[in-house]
C-alpha cells in the first residue's frame, strides 16, 4: 500500500479534487456558522451533548442491555458482534439463511468499517447501494473519502461523465436535478426488488428498543421498508438512554454536520412489521458490532466514543481540505479518522496520521461532543515515540537538540556557531536555499537570522 | 510611553523563545521596551533556552518533561512570566500542568506557574491595563491569529484593542483571519508539500486584504507567512504586533536587512 505522503501527493496535485472539496466542505462551514449563531445557546447543548454520550459509554452494558430487551419485545432479533469478520458473517448469514439474492444498502460507515460491502461481493450477494453519494462511488468503483458525502471528492461535471458511461438511461440536460433523476431511474427498481434492506444506525434508542437513521434522500426508508428483511449493523457506542437524549443529539447532528435544523428524512424503526401494520419487514436483525470499541473506553480513548460522525471536524480541517479522505487511506478520514485508524487498524502502519495535524485546534472548536481531538492525537503520538515508531532521523534531531536545549552555556555556543553559518548563506534579508531545511526553503523563503542572537545582544548590554 | 496605572512594579521575567532568540531579537528588545512602559521590571532570566514544545508535539513527553521541569525551577522566583508567543505562553499554561500532573513534587509547581505566566499581548492590555501612548505608524495592517494563542488562550481581542492605540495604523480585515497559517511547528518540515499547499492560500488571502503590515503575536507563523508572501513577490511586511506597539513598526521588516 502506497504511503500518507505519496497518497497527499497525489491529492495536492488534483485541481479537480481541490474545487470538489472547497465546494462542499466551504457551504457546510457556512451553513454550519449560521445555524449554530442561530442556536440559542450552542454551548451549553455542547456540554450536554458530550454528558449524554460520557453517562452510555461509562454504563455502556446497562444501556445495551437495556436496548436488546426492549428491541426483542418489539420483535427484533439482535446479534452480538466483537470484530469487523464476525460482524460481516452474521450479516451474510442472515441474508443467505432469507435467500436474498440481492440488498438495498443505506449508507453507513459501520459498514465500511467492518468491510461488508466486500463481505456480501464474496458471498454472491448483489449490493445496491441506495445513498446517491454511495451509488456514484458505487458506479466509479472506489471508496467514499468523506463520512457524510462519501462522494465529496468528485465535482458535479465528473459525476455526470460517470453516469452517462454508467446509467441505462441518463440524463441529457446537464443540470444536478435531471442527474438526480438518472439515478433514481437506474437505482429505484433495484431498490425495490431487494430481498434484504440493509442499513447502519444514528443512533440506538435503549428505553424502546429503536434503531434511528437519519438521510437526506429518503434512500434509507425506501429501501429499509418495502424489503423482507431489514438488518442493521451498529456500533455500540450508537447507544442513547432514551428519545428525548436521540432527539438532543439529532439537533447537534445535523447543525454539524451540513448546518441544517433536521435532516430531511428522521425515521425511527421499532421492530418488524406488527399484525395491521400496512407495510415492513417480516424480520429485523440488529447486529451490535464492538471491533475495538470496549478497548478503546479502556486505553484512554473514551472520549472518542462520544463522536456521532457529523464530519464537522474533516469540514474546518486544513489539512482534510488541502488532501481530501482519501488520502487518509482508511474508512474514517479527517481529525476523527486521525484518532480512530490507528485504533482500528494499529498504530505502525497509521503513525502519519496523529502527526499529519498542525495542532490547531479547530476540530476541538467545532466538534458538537466535545472530543479533545488534538490531545487524543498528541495522545498517539506519545505512544509512537515510546513504541520507537517515529523515524530515526527526528529521534536523532529531537534528541541531540534536547541534550543542548538542557545545557545553557553550551546552547549559546551552539547556537551562536549555527548563526555564524547561516549568514554567511545568500545576500539580503532572506534565505532561498539553506541545508538542512530544504523542506522549509523549497516552498518559502527563511528569514536570515540575527548577527548575533538576543541573548548575546541582551549580555552585552543592549535594553531596547 | 507612558507607564502604566498598577502600583506596584511586577518583577517580570521575560521568556524570549528560541526562534526570537535566534531570528529577530529585535522582537525581545520590543518586549522589553513595552513591559517597561507598562511599568514592569523586567529581568531575561539567562539560563533559558527553549520551553520543550517540540518534544511536546513530537511525542517526547519525557524530554518535555524535563525541560519543563527546567523551565519552572528557572522562572518560578518572579512575579511574572511573560513570553512573546501565544503557542509557547500555551506550552507553560496549559501543557506543563499537564505533562507533570502524576508528578507529586513538580505538578503543583507547575500549576503556580501556570497561573502566573502570560502571552504578551494578554498581559499588557489585561493584567497591566496598558495601552501604546505617542506610537505613530501610517500604515495598515492585516491581522492573523495564530492558532494557540486564540484556542488555548482566547488571545483574539487583545491585540486589536493594543493595534488600535496607535496613531495612524489602521486595520483591514483578513478572510479567514483564524484558519491555521499551516506552520504547526514540526508540521511544517514533516509535511511540507501539505504545509505550503495551507501556507499558499494564507498567503492570497494576506494579499487580498490590501494591508501594507501583516501582524501576529507568534514568530513561528510569521516566518512561515512572511517566508511565503517573499517568495512569492508579494509587497506586504511583516511583523510581530509587539514591535509596533513598542514604536519600532518604522523599522526594517522581518526579513529585511538593517
Amino acid at each position: 500500500m502506497s504511503s500518507f505522503t505519496d497518497r497527499a501527493d497525489i491529492a495536492l496535485a488534483d485541481r479537480n479534487l481541490k474545487i470538489a472539496v472547497e465546494r462542499t466542505a466551504g457551504t457546510a462551514e457556512a451553513k454550519r456558522t449560521i445555524a449554530i449563531d442561530a442556536f440559542p445557546d450552542f454551548e451549553q447543548a455542547r456540554d450536554r451533548a458530550a454528558a449524554i454520550k460520557d453517562h452510555v459509554i461509562a454504563n455502556l452494558g446497562l444501556y445495551l442491555e437495556r436496548f436488546e430487551a426492549n428491541a426483542i419485545a418489539a420483535g427484533a432479533k439482535v446479534h452480538w458482534a466483537r470484530t469487523a469478520d464476525e460482524a460481516c458473517e452474521i450479516v451474510v448469514g442472515i441474508c443467505k439463511a432469507a435467500g436474498a439474492r440481492s440488498v438495498a444498502r443505506s449508507k453507513s460507515m459501520l459498514g465500511e468499517e467492518i468491510g461488508l460491502p466486500h463481505a456480501l461481493e464474496q458471498a454472491g450477494i448483489t449490493r445496491i447501494e441506495t445513498d446517491l453519494a454511495e451509488h456514484i462511488i458505487q458506479l466509479a468503483d472506489e471508496r467514499p473519502s468523506h463520512i457524510i458525502w462519501p462522494a465529496m471528492h468528485k465535482t458535479r461535471e465528473q459525476v455526470s461523465v460517470l453516469f452517462k458511461a454508467k446509467h441505462r438511461d441518463p440524463h441529457q440536460e446537464e443540470t444536478i436535478a435531471a442527474m438526480a433523476e438518472s439515478a433514481r431511474r437506474h437505482l429505484r427498481e433495484g431498490m425495490l426488488a431487494a430481498d434484504v434492506g440493509i442499513s447502519g444506525a444514528n443512533f440506538l434508542v435503549a428505553d424502546s428498543g429503536a434503531v434511528c437513521t437519519v438521510t437526506n434522500e429518503g434512500n434509507a426508508e425506501i429501501s429499509l421498508v418495502p424489503p423482507r428483511v431489514h438488518i442493521v449493523t451498529a456500533g455500540i457506542e450508537k447507544i442513547v438512554p432514551s428519545m428525548g437524549h436521540a432527539v438532543h443529539m439529532l439537533r447537534m447532528l445535523s447543525r454539524s454536520a451540513t448546518g441544517a435544523a433536521l435532516s430531511q428524512y428522521t425515521t425511527f424503526y421499532t421492530g418488524p412489521r406488527r399484525p395491521g401494520d400496512r407495510d415492513g419487514p417480516e424480520e429485523m436483525y440488529i447486529v451490535l458490532v464492538d471491533n475495538g470499541r470496549t478497548t478503546m473506553r479502556e486505553t484512554g480513548l473514551a472520549e472518542m466514543l462520544r463522536c456521532i460522525r457529523c464530519g464537522a471536524c474533516m469540514n474546518h480541517c486544513v489539512v482534510f481540505r488541502q488532501i481530501g479522505g482519501h488520502a487518509y487511506g482508511s474508512t474514517y478520514p479527517g481529525p476523527m479518522g486521525a484518532v480512530l485508524t490507528p485504533a482500528f487498524d494499529g498504530l505502525a502502519k497509521n503513525r502519519d496520521l496523529p502527526n499529519a495535524c498542525t495542532l490547531n485546534g479547530k476540530c476541538q472548536e467545532v466538534c458538537p461532543v466535545r472530543i479533545p481531538l488534538p490531545t487524543l492525537l498528541r495522545g498517539w503520538r506519545e505512544k509512537s515515540w515510546r513504541e520507537g515508531l517515529e523515524p530515526t532521523s527526528l529521534r536523532t534531531g529531537l534528541g541531540a537538540w534536547a541534550w543542548v536545549a538542557r545545557r545553557p552555556a553550551l546552547y549559546r555556543a551552539a547556537t551562536a556557531s549555527a548563526l555564524k553559518a547561516m549568514r554567511l548563506m545568500g545576500r539580503g534579508g532572506w534565505l532561498r536555499k539553506l541545508p538542512l531545511a530544504g523542506a522549509w526553503t523549497e516552498h518559502r523563503d527563511m528569514p536570515k537570522p540575527a548577527a548575533q542572537s538576543f541573548m548575546a545582544q541582551y549580555k552585552k548590554g543592549r535594553r531596547s | 510611553m507612558i507607564p502604566a496605572r498598577s502600583g506596584t512594579q511586577p518583577r517580570v521575567a521575560l521568556f524570549v523563545t528560541c526562534l526570537v532568540d535566534l531570528i529577530r531579537p529585535q522582537i525581545g528588545f520590543a518586549a522589553i521596551r513595552a513591559l517597561e512602559a507598562a511599568g514592569c521590571e523586567v529581568i531575561v532570566p539567562d539560563a533559558q533556552t527553549c520551553c520543550g514544545q517540540p518534544a511536546l508535539n513530537s511525542g517526547d513527553r519525557d524530554t518535555a518533561a524535563d525541560l519543563a521541569r527546567r523551565a519552572i525551577a528557572m522562572l518560578e522566583p518572579y512575579d511574572h512570566v511573560v513570553i512573546p508567543s501565544g503557542s509557547c505562553a500555551a506550552t507553560m499554561r496549559v501543557h506543563y500542568p499537564e505533562i507533570l500532573e502524576h508528578d507529586p513534587e513538580w505538578g503543583p509547581r507547575a500549576v503556580a506557574l501556570a497561573a502566573r505566566t502570560y502571552e504578551i499581548l494578554a498581559y499588557l492590555d489585561e493584567v497591566r491595563g496598558w495601552k501604546p501612548d505617542g506610537v505613530a505608524l501610517d500604515a495598515t495592517g492585516t491581522y492573523h491569529d495564530s492558532c494557540s494563542g486564540l484556542r488555548e488562550l482566547g488571545i483574539k481581542r487583545q491585540p486589536r484593542r493594543l493595534l488600535a492605540a496607535i496613531d495612524g495604523l489602521s486595520l483591514k480585515p483578513l478572510a479567514g483571519a483564524e484558519t491555521c497559517c499551516g506552520f504547526g511547528g514540526t508540521f511544517c518540515v514533516k509535511y511540507p508539500a501539505i504545509s505550503n499547499a495551507i501556507v499558499a492560500e494564507k498567503a492570497t488571502a494576506i494579499d487580498a486584504s490590501g494591508a501594507d503590515l501583516l501582524l501576529a503575536g507568534d514568530l513561528g507563523c510569521l516566518m512561515n507567512m512572511a517566508g511565503k508572501l517573499n517568495r512569492e513577490g508579494s509587497k506586504v511586511r511583516a511583523f510581530h504586533t509587539i514591535e509596533l506597539l513598542a514604536g519600532m513598526g518604522d523599522g526594517p521588516a522581518i526579513g529585511e536587512e538593517a
